[in-house]
Protein backbone atom coordinates (compact mmCIF):
# COMPACT_ATOMS: atom_id res chain seq x y z
CA UNK A 1 0.00 0.00 0.00
CA UNK A 2 1.30 3.46 -0.82
CA UNK A 3 2.58 5.82 1.82
CA UNK A 4 -0.23 8.34 1.89
CA UNK A 5 1.73 11.54 2.31
CA UNK A 6 1.74 13.29 -1.09
CA UNK A 7 -1.28 13.19 -3.41
CA UNK A 8 -2.44 14.38 -6.80
CA UNK A 9 -5.73 16.19 -6.25
CA UNK A 10 -6.31 17.76 -9.65
CA UNK A 11 -5.36 17.16 -13.28
CA UNK A 12 -5.97 19.11 -16.47
CA UNK A 13 -4.84 19.25 -20.06
CA UNK A 14 -5.49 21.50 -23.03
CA UNK A 15 -6.33 19.90 -26.34
CA UNK A 16 -3.03 19.15 -28.10
CA UNK A 17 -3.22 20.90 -31.48
CA UNK A 18 -1.04 21.83 -34.45
CA UNK A 19 -1.52 25.59 -34.08
CA UNK A 20 -3.01 26.94 -30.85
CA UNK A 21 -4.95 30.15 -31.57
CA UNK A 22 -3.55 32.13 -28.65
CA UNK A 23 -0.42 33.00 -26.70
CA UNK A 24 1.48 30.85 -24.20
CA UNK A 25 -0.25 32.44 -21.19
CA UNK A 26 -3.65 31.55 -22.64
CA UNK A 27 -2.49 28.07 -23.59
CA UNK A 28 -1.35 27.49 -19.98
CA UNK A 29 -4.67 28.72 -18.62
CA UNK A 30 -6.53 25.96 -20.51
CA UNK A 31 -4.87 23.19 -18.50
CA UNK A 32 -4.88 25.23 -15.28
CA UNK A 33 -8.63 25.90 -15.49
CA UNK A 34 -9.40 22.19 -15.93
CA UNK A 35 -7.07 21.11 -13.11
CA UNK A 36 -8.36 23.72 -10.65
CA UNK A 37 -11.98 22.84 -11.44
CA UNK A 38 -11.03 19.21 -10.94
CA UNK A 39 -9.34 19.93 -7.60
CA UNK A 40 -12.13 22.28 -6.53
CA UNK A 41 -9.84 24.58 -4.55
CA UNK A 42 -9.43 28.38 -4.53
CA UNK A 43 -6.25 29.74 -6.11
CA UNK A 44 -4.95 31.11 -2.80
CA UNK A 45 -4.41 27.50 -1.71
CA UNK A 46 -1.62 27.12 -4.32
CA UNK A 47 1.61 27.83 -2.42
CA UNK A 48 4.07 27.42 -5.29
CA UNK A 49 3.97 27.16 -9.09
CA UNK A 50 6.48 25.05 -11.03
CA UNK A 51 6.47 25.86 -14.74
CA UNK A 52 7.92 23.15 -17.00
CA UNK A 53 9.02 23.79 -20.58
CA UNK A 54 11.99 23.78 -22.93
CA UNK A 55 13.40 27.11 -24.15
CA UNK A 56 13.68 28.56 -27.67
CA UNK A 57 10.24 27.66 -29.05
CA UNK A 58 8.68 31.01 -28.21
CA UNK A 59 10.24 34.38 -27.45
CA UNK A 60 9.29 34.69 -23.77
CA UNK A 61 12.25 34.50 -21.43
CA UNK A 62 11.62 33.37 -17.86
CA UNK A 63 8.02 32.34 -18.64
CA UNK A 64 7.28 31.19 -15.08
CA UNK A 65 6.72 34.72 -13.81
CA UNK A 66 4.43 35.64 -16.68
CA UNK A 67 2.37 32.51 -16.08
CA UNK A 68 2.25 33.03 -12.28
CA UNK A 69 0.74 36.44 -13.01
CA UNK A 70 -1.72 35.24 -15.66
CA UNK A 71 -2.96 32.40 -13.47
CA UNK A 72 -3.48 34.89 -10.63
CA UNK A 73 -1.06 33.11 -8.32
CA UNK A 74 1.12 36.04 -7.14
CA UNK A 75 2.68 36.23 -4.61
CA UNK A 76 3.20 32.43 -4.72
CA UNK A 77 6.82 31.71 -5.68
CA UNK A 78 7.53 30.25 -9.10
CA UNK A 79 10.41 29.07 -11.26
CA UNK A 80 10.99 27.17 -14.47
CA UNK A 81 12.17 23.57 -14.75
CA UNK A 82 13.69 22.10 -17.87
CA UNK A 83 14.69 18.54 -18.73
CA UNK A 84 13.69 18.60 -22.42
CA UNK A 85 10.73 16.28 -23.11
CA UNK A 86 10.53 15.15 -19.46
CA UNK A 87 10.28 18.65 -17.96
CA UNK A 88 6.88 18.22 -16.34
CA UNK A 89 7.70 14.96 -14.57
CA UNK A 90 10.88 16.60 -13.29
CA UNK A 91 8.61 19.39 -12.01
CA UNK A 92 6.45 16.68 -10.42
CA UNK A 93 9.48 15.22 -8.58
CA UNK A 94 10.38 18.67 -7.24
CA UNK A 95 6.79 19.31 -6.16
CA UNK A 96 6.81 15.96 -4.37
CA UNK A 97 9.90 16.94 -2.38
CA UNK A 98 8.50 20.40 -1.58
CA UNK A 99 5.38 18.83 -0.10
CA UNK A 100 7.19 15.96 1.59
CA UNK A 101 9.57 18.42 3.27
CA UNK A 102 6.70 20.56 4.48
CA UNK A 103 7.97 23.67 2.72
CA UNK A 104 4.73 24.04 0.70
CA UNK A 105 1.55 22.03 1.22
CA UNK A 106 -0.09 22.55 -2.19
CA UNK A 107 1.86 22.91 -5.43
CA UNK A 108 0.83 23.46 -9.05
CA UNK A 109 2.95 21.80 -11.77
CA UNK A 110 2.23 23.45 -15.11
CA UNK A 111 3.81 22.16 -18.33
CA UNK A 112 3.50 23.77 -21.73
CA UNK A 113 5.00 24.15 -25.19
CA UNK A 114 3.89 26.20 -28.17
CA UNK A 115 5.95 24.59 -30.91
CA UNK A 116 4.00 26.13 -33.79
CA UNK A 117 5.74 29.47 -33.25
CA UNK A 118 8.61 28.10 -35.39
CA UNK A 119 8.84 25.84 -38.46
CA UNK A 120 9.12 22.05 -38.28
CA UNK A 121 12.70 22.24 -39.59
CA UNK A 122 13.59 24.78 -36.91
CA UNK A 123 12.02 22.48 -34.32
CA UNK A 124 14.35 19.72 -35.51
CA UNK A 125 17.30 22.10 -35.25
CA UNK A 126 16.37 23.03 -31.64
CA UNK A 127 15.93 19.36 -30.77
CA UNK A 128 19.20 18.46 -32.46
CA UNK A 129 20.82 20.91 -30.06
CA UNK A 130 19.20 19.04 -27.14
CA UNK A 131 22.32 16.88 -27.49
CA UNK A 132 26.08 17.56 -27.37
CA UNK A 133 26.16 20.89 -29.17
CA UNK A 134 29.94 20.75 -29.61
CA UNK A 135 30.48 17.19 -30.86
CA UNK A 136 27.14 15.94 -32.23
CA UNK A 137 24.97 18.82 -33.46
CA UNK A 138 27.62 19.94 -36.03
CA UNK A 139 26.83 16.77 -38.00
CA UNK A 140 23.14 17.67 -38.44
CA UNK A 141 21.45 15.64 -35.69
CA UNK A 142 17.76 15.48 -34.87
CA UNK A 143 15.52 13.48 -32.52
CA UNK A 144 14.31 11.09 -35.27
CA UNK A 145 17.92 10.43 -36.31
CA UNK A 146 19.03 9.55 -32.78
CA UNK A 147 16.07 7.26 -32.08
CA UNK A 148 16.58 5.74 -35.54
CA UNK A 149 20.06 4.69 -34.42
CA UNK A 150 18.55 3.00 -31.37
CA UNK A 151 16.08 1.25 -33.68
CA UNK A 152 18.87 0.12 -36.02
CA UNK A 153 20.85 -1.23 -33.06
CA UNK A 154 17.75 -3.09 -31.77
CA UNK A 155 17.21 -4.60 -35.23
CA UNK A 156 20.84 -5.76 -35.34
CA UNK A 157 21.04 -7.04 -31.76
CA UNK A 158 17.63 -8.67 -31.40
CA UNK A 159 16.16 -9.19 -34.89
CA UNK A 160 13.43 -6.59 -34.38
CA UNK A 161 11.78 -5.50 -37.64
CA UNK A 162 10.03 -2.45 -39.08
CA UNK A 163 6.83 -4.51 -38.92
CA UNK A 164 7.13 -4.65 -35.12
CA UNK A 165 7.44 -0.87 -34.95
CA UNK A 166 4.38 -0.49 -37.19
CA UNK A 167 2.31 -2.56 -34.75
CA UNK A 168 3.02 0.04 -32.05
CA UNK A 169 1.62 2.80 -34.25
CA UNK A 170 -1.44 0.74 -35.10
CA UNK A 171 -2.14 0.27 -31.38
CA UNK A 172 -1.62 3.98 -30.71
CA UNK A 173 -4.12 4.93 -33.39
CA UNK A 174 -6.65 2.43 -32.04
CA UNK A 175 -6.87 4.52 -28.88
CA UNK A 176 -5.95 7.91 -30.33
CA UNK A 177 -9.27 7.85 -32.17
CA UNK A 178 -11.03 7.90 -28.80
CA UNK A 179 -9.02 10.78 -27.32
CA UNK A 180 -10.70 14.08 -28.02
CA UNK A 181 -7.57 15.94 -26.89
CA UNK A 182 -5.27 14.13 -29.35
CA UNK A 183 -3.82 15.89 -32.38
CA UNK A 184 -4.05 12.75 -34.55
CA UNK A 185 -7.36 10.93 -34.32
CA UNK A 186 -7.47 8.89 -37.51
CA UNK A 187 -7.30 5.11 -37.51
CA UNK A 188 -4.02 4.03 -39.09
CA UNK A 189 -3.60 0.69 -40.87
CA UNK A 190 -0.49 -1.48 -40.73
CA UNK A 191 -0.01 -0.97 -44.49
CA UNK A 192 -0.16 2.83 -44.13
CA UNK A 193 2.62 2.80 -41.55
CA UNK A 194 4.77 0.44 -43.63
CA UNK A 195 4.30 2.39 -46.86
CA UNK A 196 5.07 5.85 -45.44
CA UNK A 197 8.31 7.53 -46.47
CA UNK A 198 11.53 7.39 -44.44
CA UNK A 199 12.42 10.22 -42.06
CA UNK A 200 15.68 8.69 -40.87
CA UNK A 201 16.18 4.99 -41.59
CA UNK A 202 14.64 2.76 -40.37
CA UNK A 203 12.06 5.19 -38.94
CA UNK A 204 9.24 6.21 -41.26
CA UNK A 205 6.87 9.16 -41.02
CA UNK A 206 4.30 7.27 -38.95
CA UNK A 207 6.93 5.94 -36.56
CA UNK A 208 7.30 9.54 -35.35
CA UNK A 209 5.01 11.62 -33.13
CA UNK A 210 3.90 15.05 -34.23
CA UNK A 211 4.97 18.43 -32.88
CA UNK A 212 2.07 20.09 -31.09
CA UNK A 213 0.99 22.99 -28.95
CA UNK A 214 -0.35 22.05 -25.57
CA UNK A 215 -0.40 22.45 -21.81
CA UNK A 216 -0.88 20.17 -18.83
CA UNK A 217 -1.47 20.83 -15.15
CA UNK A 218 -1.14 18.68 -12.04
CA UNK A 219 -2.17 19.92 -8.58
CA UNK A 220 -0.39 18.15 -5.71
CA UNK A 221 -1.04 18.34 -2.00
CA UNK A 222 0.02 17.06 1.40
CA UNK A 223 -2.02 14.34 3.10
CA UNK A 224 -3.79 16.89 5.31
CA UNK A 225 -4.72 19.11 2.38
CA UNK A 226 -5.68 16.11 0.24
CA UNK A 227 -8.05 14.89 2.93
CA UNK A 228 -9.53 18.39 3.26
CA UNK A 229 -10.07 18.96 -0.47
CA UNK A 230 -10.30 15.68 -2.32
CA UNK A 231 -12.72 12.79 -2.42
CA UNK A 232 -10.44 10.74 -4.66
CA UNK A 233 -6.79 11.57 -4.01
CA UNK A 234 -4.25 9.56 -5.99
CA UNK A 235 -1.08 8.91 -4.00
CA UNK A 236 2.54 9.13 -5.09
CA UNK A 237 4.17 5.74 -4.45
CA UNK A 238 7.44 5.93 -6.32
CA UNK A 239 9.64 8.59 -7.91
CA UNK A 240 12.67 7.38 -9.87
CA UNK A 241 15.08 9.57 -11.82
CA UNK A 242 18.33 8.99 -13.68
CA UNK A 243 20.53 10.64 -16.27
CA UNK A 244 22.63 9.13 -19.06
CA UNK A 245 25.54 10.77 -20.91
CA UNK A 246 24.24 13.33 -23.39
CA UNK A 247 26.67 12.26 -26.12
CA UNK A 248 25.76 8.86 -27.58
CA UNK A 249 29.47 8.11 -27.85
CA UNK A 250 29.80 8.28 -24.06
CA UNK A 251 27.18 5.57 -23.46
CA UNK A 252 28.23 1.99 -22.86
CA UNK A 253 25.69 0.40 -25.19
CA UNK A 254 22.77 1.12 -27.50
CA UNK A 255 20.61 -1.89 -26.62
CA UNK A 256 18.23 0.27 -24.61
CA UNK A 257 17.94 3.41 -22.51
CA UNK A 258 19.84 3.08 -19.23
CA UNK A 259 18.31 6.25 -17.76
CA UNK A 260 14.87 4.64 -18.04
CA UNK A 261 15.97 1.29 -16.65
CA UNK A 262 17.63 2.87 -13.61
CA UNK A 263 14.77 5.31 -13.00
CA UNK A 264 12.37 2.36 -13.17
CA UNK A 265 14.39 0.35 -10.65
CA UNK A 266 14.40 3.30 -8.26
CA UNK A 267 10.68 3.93 -8.62
CA UNK A 268 9.81 0.25 -8.09
CA UNK A 269 12.08 0.09 -5.02
CA UNK A 270 10.54 3.21 -3.48
CA UNK A 271 6.99 1.99 -4.18
CA UNK A 272 7.73 -1.55 -3.03
CA UNK A 273 6.19 -3.03 -6.18
CA UNK A 274 7.45 -4.69 -9.36
CA UNK A 275 6.50 -4.60 -13.04
CA UNK A 276 3.95 -7.39 -12.48
CA UNK A 277 2.03 -5.12 -10.10
CA UNK A 278 1.43 -2.32 -12.62
CA UNK A 279 -2.16 -2.25 -13.88
CA UNK A 280 -1.77 0.51 -16.48
CA UNK A 281 1.21 2.42 -17.87
CA UNK A 282 1.93 5.55 -19.86
CA UNK A 283 5.30 5.39 -21.62
CA UNK A 284 7.22 7.93 -23.68
CA UNK A 285 6.46 6.76 -27.25
CA UNK A 286 7.87 9.77 -29.09
CA UNK A 287 8.84 7.16 -31.69
CA UNK A 288 7.52 3.60 -32.09
CA UNK A 289 10.91 2.15 -31.14
CA UNK A 290 10.81 4.16 -27.91
CA UNK A 291 7.73 2.25 -26.72
CA UNK A 292 9.47 -1.09 -27.32
CA UNK A 293 12.56 0.16 -25.46
CA UNK A 294 10.24 1.22 -22.61
CA UNK A 295 8.69 -2.27 -22.31
CA UNK A 296 12.19 -3.63 -21.77
CA UNK A 297 13.50 -0.85 -19.50
CA UNK A 298 10.49 -1.19 -17.20
CA UNK A 299 10.64 -4.98 -17.00
CA UNK A 300 7.36 -5.60 -18.85
CA UNK A 301 9.52 -7.66 -21.22
CA UNK A 302 13.04 -9.07 -21.01
CA UNK A 303 15.80 -7.21 -22.91
CA UNK A 304 15.29 -7.80 -26.62
CA UNK A 305 11.81 -9.29 -26.15
CA UNK A 306 9.79 -6.07 -26.29
CA UNK A 307 8.50 -6.78 -29.81
CA UNK A 308 6.83 -9.97 -28.56
CA UNK A 309 4.55 -7.93 -26.27
CA UNK A 310 3.14 -5.87 -29.12
CA UNK A 311 2.92 -8.87 -31.50
CA UNK A 312 0.84 -10.68 -28.85
CA UNK A 313 -1.23 -7.54 -28.18
CA UNK A 314 -0.31 -7.72 -24.49
CA UNK A 315 -0.15 -3.92 -24.27
CA UNK A 316 -3.68 -3.41 -25.59
CA UNK A 317 -6.51 -2.62 -23.16
CA UNK A 318 -7.36 -6.33 -22.86
CA UNK A 319 -3.73 -7.43 -22.53
CA UNK A 320 -1.49 -8.27 -19.61
CA UNK A 321 -0.18 -4.71 -19.24
CA UNK A 322 -2.15 -1.97 -21.05
CA UNK A 323 0.27 0.73 -22.29
CA UNK A 324 -0.63 4.13 -23.74
CA UNK A 325 -4.32 3.41 -24.05
CA UNK A 326 -4.87 7.16 -24.42
CA UNK A 327 -3.13 6.99 -27.82
CA UNK A 328 0.31 7.89 -26.52
CA UNK A 329 2.50 10.66 -27.87
CA UNK A 330 2.13 9.07 -31.31
CA UNK A 331 -1.54 10.09 -31.35
CA UNK A 332 -1.71 12.93 -28.85
CA UNK A 333 1.28 14.83 -30.22
CA UNK A 334 4.26 15.84 -28.13
CA UNK A 335 4.26 19.43 -26.84
CA UNK A 336 7.59 18.97 -25.03
CA UNK A 337 7.00 20.57 -21.63
CA UNK A 338 3.34 19.45 -21.43
CA UNK A 339 3.84 15.77 -22.22
CA UNK A 340 4.67 14.31 -18.79
CA UNK A 341 1.71 16.10 -17.22
CA UNK A 342 -0.59 14.67 -19.87
CA UNK A 343 0.69 11.16 -19.09
CA UNK A 344 0.09 11.80 -15.38
CA UNK A 345 -3.43 13.00 -16.10
CA UNK A 346 -4.25 9.78 -17.94
CA UNK A 347 -2.95 7.63 -15.07
CA UNK A 348 -4.78 9.68 -12.43
CA UNK A 349 -8.08 9.34 -14.34
CA UNK A 350 -7.46 5.59 -14.68
CA UNK A 351 -6.84 5.19 -10.94
CA UNK A 352 -9.97 7.16 -10.13
CA UNK A 353 -12.02 4.99 -12.49
CA UNK A 354 -12.82 8.03 -14.64
CA UNK A 355 -11.07 7.06 -17.88
CA UNK A 356 -14.28 6.30 -19.81
CA UNK A 357 -13.90 4.17 -22.94
CA UNK A 358 -10.24 3.41 -22.19
CA UNK A 359 -10.76 2.48 -18.53
CA UNK A 360 -8.65 -0.47 -17.37
CA UNK A 361 -11.01 -2.35 -15.01
CA UNK A 362 -10.18 -1.88 -11.33
CA UNK A 363 -6.79 -0.20 -11.98
CA UNK A 364 -5.03 0.31 -8.63
CA UNK A 365 -1.42 1.04 -9.55
CA UNK A 366 -0.27 3.08 -12.54
CA UNK A 367 3.12 4.03 -13.96
CA UNK A 368 4.43 6.99 -15.94
CA UNK A 369 7.68 6.75 -17.97
CA UNK A 370 8.76 10.11 -19.38
CA UNK A 371 12.09 10.56 -21.17
CA UNK A 372 13.95 13.81 -21.89
CA UNK A 373 15.97 13.98 -25.10
CA UNK A 374 17.15 10.70 -26.58
CA UNK A 375 17.49 8.74 -23.36
CA UNK A 376 19.19 11.60 -21.54
CA UNK A 377 16.74 12.27 -18.69
CA UNK A 378 14.72 9.34 -17.32
CA UNK A 379 11.75 9.87 -15.00
CA UNK A 380 9.54 7.00 -13.81
CA UNK A 381 6.64 7.68 -11.44
CA UNK A 382 4.34 5.17 -9.75
CA UNK A 383 0.95 6.24 -8.45
CA UNK A 384 -1.68 4.35 -6.47
CA UNK A 385 -5.12 4.87 -5.03
CA UNK B 1 39.25 30.11 -31.24
CA UNK B 2 39.32 27.65 -34.06
CA UNK B 3 36.54 25.28 -33.10
CA UNK B 4 34.04 27.15 -35.27
CA UNK B 5 35.59 25.19 -38.16
CA UNK B 6 34.51 21.81 -36.74
CA UNK B 7 31.70 19.90 -38.43
CA UNK B 8 29.28 20.90 -41.16
CA UNK B 9 28.15 23.80 -38.98
CA UNK B 10 29.68 24.51 -35.58
CA UNK B 11 27.82 25.97 -32.61
CA UNK B 12 30.97 26.49 -30.51
CA UNK B 13 34.08 28.62 -31.07
CA UNK B 14 36.19 28.48 -27.94
CA UNK B 15 37.24 25.35 -26.07
CA UNK B 16 40.31 23.96 -24.34
CA UNK B 17 40.35 21.14 -26.90
CA UNK B 18 40.45 23.47 -29.91
CA UNK B 19 43.66 21.72 -30.89
CA UNK B 20 41.43 18.92 -32.21
CA UNK B 21 40.76 21.03 -35.31
CA UNK B 22 44.47 21.84 -35.81
CA UNK B 23 45.18 18.13 -35.68
CA UNK B 24 42.42 17.39 -38.21
CA UNK B 25 43.99 19.97 -40.52
CA UNK B 26 47.28 18.08 -40.33
CA UNK B 27 45.42 14.85 -41.15
CA UNK B 28 45.37 13.44 -37.64
CA UNK B 29 42.30 12.16 -35.77
CA UNK B 30 42.91 12.14 -32.07
CA UNK B 31 41.33 12.29 -28.67
CA UNK B 32 42.55 12.72 -25.11
CA UNK B 33 43.68 10.32 -22.41
CA UNK B 34 44.27 10.70 -18.69
CA UNK B 35 47.67 9.08 -18.03
CA UNK B 36 46.98 8.80 -14.29
CA UNK B 37 43.66 6.95 -14.71
CA UNK B 38 44.79 5.26 -17.94
CA UNK B 39 41.45 6.21 -19.46
CA UNK B 40 40.81 7.45 -23.00
CA UNK B 41 37.91 9.85 -23.50
CA UNK B 42 35.81 10.81 -26.46
CA UNK B 43 34.76 13.56 -26.86
CA UNK B 44 38.26 14.84 -26.04
CA UNK B 45 38.47 16.84 -22.81
CA UNK B 46 41.12 18.51 -20.72
CA UNK B 47 39.59 17.71 -17.32
CA UNK B 48 39.50 14.21 -15.87
CA UNK B 49 36.41 13.53 -13.68
CA UNK B 50 38.19 10.46 -12.25
CA UNK B 51 41.22 12.14 -10.63
CA UNK B 52 40.35 15.82 -11.24
CA UNK B 53 43.55 16.29 -13.23
CA UNK B 54 43.65 19.16 -15.71
CA UNK B 55 46.47 17.77 -17.82
CA UNK B 56 45.33 15.14 -20.28
CA UNK B 57 47.39 14.05 -23.29
CA UNK B 58 46.44 13.74 -26.94
CA UNK B 59 46.44 10.22 -28.39
CA UNK B 60 45.79 9.04 -31.92
CA UNK B 61 42.49 7.27 -32.62
CA UNK B 62 43.06 3.66 -33.86
CA UNK B 63 42.75 2.96 -37.59
CA UNK B 64 39.85 0.58 -37.18
CA UNK B 65 36.62 0.55 -35.23
CA UNK B 66 33.32 -1.32 -35.26
CA UNK B 67 30.02 0.23 -36.30
CA UNK B 68 27.65 0.27 -33.28
CA UNK B 69 24.69 1.80 -35.13
CA UNK B 70 23.81 4.20 -37.93
CA UNK B 71 20.95 5.96 -39.68
CA UNK B 72 20.39 7.41 -43.12
CA UNK B 73 18.94 10.88 -42.55
CA UNK B 74 16.27 11.95 -45.07
CA UNK B 75 14.86 14.97 -43.23
CA UNK B 76 17.38 17.55 -42.07
CA UNK B 77 17.26 20.23 -39.42
CA UNK B 78 17.66 23.85 -40.53
CA UNK B 79 21.15 24.43 -41.93
CA UNK B 80 21.85 20.87 -43.07
CA UNK B 81 19.37 20.52 -45.97
CA UNK B 82 22.09 20.71 -48.60
CA UNK B 83 23.76 17.54 -47.34
CA UNK B 84 20.73 15.21 -47.63
CA UNK B 85 20.80 12.29 -47.51
CA UNK B 86 23.58 11.79 -44.97
CA UNK B 87 24.57 8.97 -42.64
CA UNK B 88 25.10 9.37 -38.88
CA UNK B 89 26.93 6.73 -36.86
CA UNK B 90 28.42 5.63 -33.55
CA UNK B 91 31.69 3.69 -33.80
CA UNK B 92 33.36 1.61 -31.09
CA UNK B 93 37.15 1.70 -30.67
CA UNK B 94 37.47 -0.81 -27.83
CA UNK B 95 37.65 1.52 -24.86
CA UNK B 96 35.86 4.56 -26.23
CA UNK B 97 33.29 5.43 -28.89
CA UNK B 98 32.99 8.21 -31.44
CA UNK B 99 30.02 9.96 -32.99
CA UNK B 100 30.18 11.23 -36.57
CA UNK B 101 28.99 10.71 -40.12
CA UNK B 102 29.69 7.78 -42.38
CA UNK B 103 31.28 8.91 -45.64
CA UNK B 104 28.83 9.86 -48.40
CA UNK B 105 30.64 7.27 -50.52
CA UNK B 106 28.82 4.64 -48.43
CA UNK B 107 25.37 5.79 -49.58
CA UNK B 108 23.71 2.92 -51.41
CA UNK B 109 26.17 0.32 -50.10
CA UNK B 110 25.34 -2.56 -47.77
CA UNK B 111 25.97 -1.03 -44.35
CA UNK B 112 25.86 -3.47 -41.42
CA UNK B 113 26.07 -2.96 -37.66
CA UNK B 114 29.33 -4.60 -36.55
CA UNK B 115 31.23 -3.87 -39.77
CA UNK B 116 34.76 -2.44 -39.58
CA UNK B 117 35.20 1.22 -40.40
CA UNK B 118 38.13 3.61 -40.27
CA UNK B 119 38.14 7.25 -39.24
CA UNK B 120 39.12 9.76 -41.93
CA UNK B 121 39.29 13.55 -42.22
CA UNK B 122 36.64 15.22 -44.38
CA UNK B 123 37.00 18.75 -45.77
CA UNK B 124 33.68 20.40 -46.64
CA UNK B 125 33.28 22.81 -49.54
CA UNK B 126 32.75 25.81 -47.23
CA UNK B 127 36.09 25.35 -45.43
CA UNK B 128 34.66 23.34 -42.53
CA UNK B 129 36.47 20.20 -41.39
CA UNK B 130 35.47 17.08 -39.43
CA UNK B 131 36.14 13.41 -38.84
CA UNK B 132 33.94 10.81 -40.50
CA UNK B 133 34.09 7.07 -41.05
CA UNK B 134 34.45 4.91 -44.12
CA UNK B 135 34.24 1.14 -44.66
CA UNK B 136 37.61 -0.55 -44.02
CA UNK B 137 39.21 -3.75 -45.41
Amino acid sequence: MPDKDVAVIGVGQSAFVRGYPGGIRELCFEAYREAMQDAGIPSNEIKALIVCCAPEYDKQRSPSSLIDEYLGLNPAPTFMVESLCSSSTTGFAIAYSFIKSGLYDTVCVLGFQKMSEITSQDVQERMGRGADVMWESPYGTSMPAYYAMYAQAHFANFGTKSEDLALVRVKASTYGQLNEKAVYRKKVSFEQVMEAGLVSSPLKVMDCCANADGSSCVIMASADKAKEFSKKPVWVMGVGQSNAPMNLASREHMRGLECARIAGEKAYAMAGVGPQDIDVAEVHDCFTIAEILAYEALGFAKPGEGPRLIRDKETYLEGKIPVNVDGGLLSKGHPIGATGGSQLRTIVLQLRGEAGAIQVPNAEIGLVHNIGGVGIYGNVLILGR
Amino acid sequence: MGFEKFGRKSFTAITKVGEYVDKLESGEISTTRCPKCNKTYFPPRMDCPGCLSGSLEWVKVPDKGKLVSFTNVKYAPTGFEGDLPYLLAVVDFDGFRMFGRLSSSMQGTDIQVGMTVKPVVVNYDNGQIAHEFVAAE
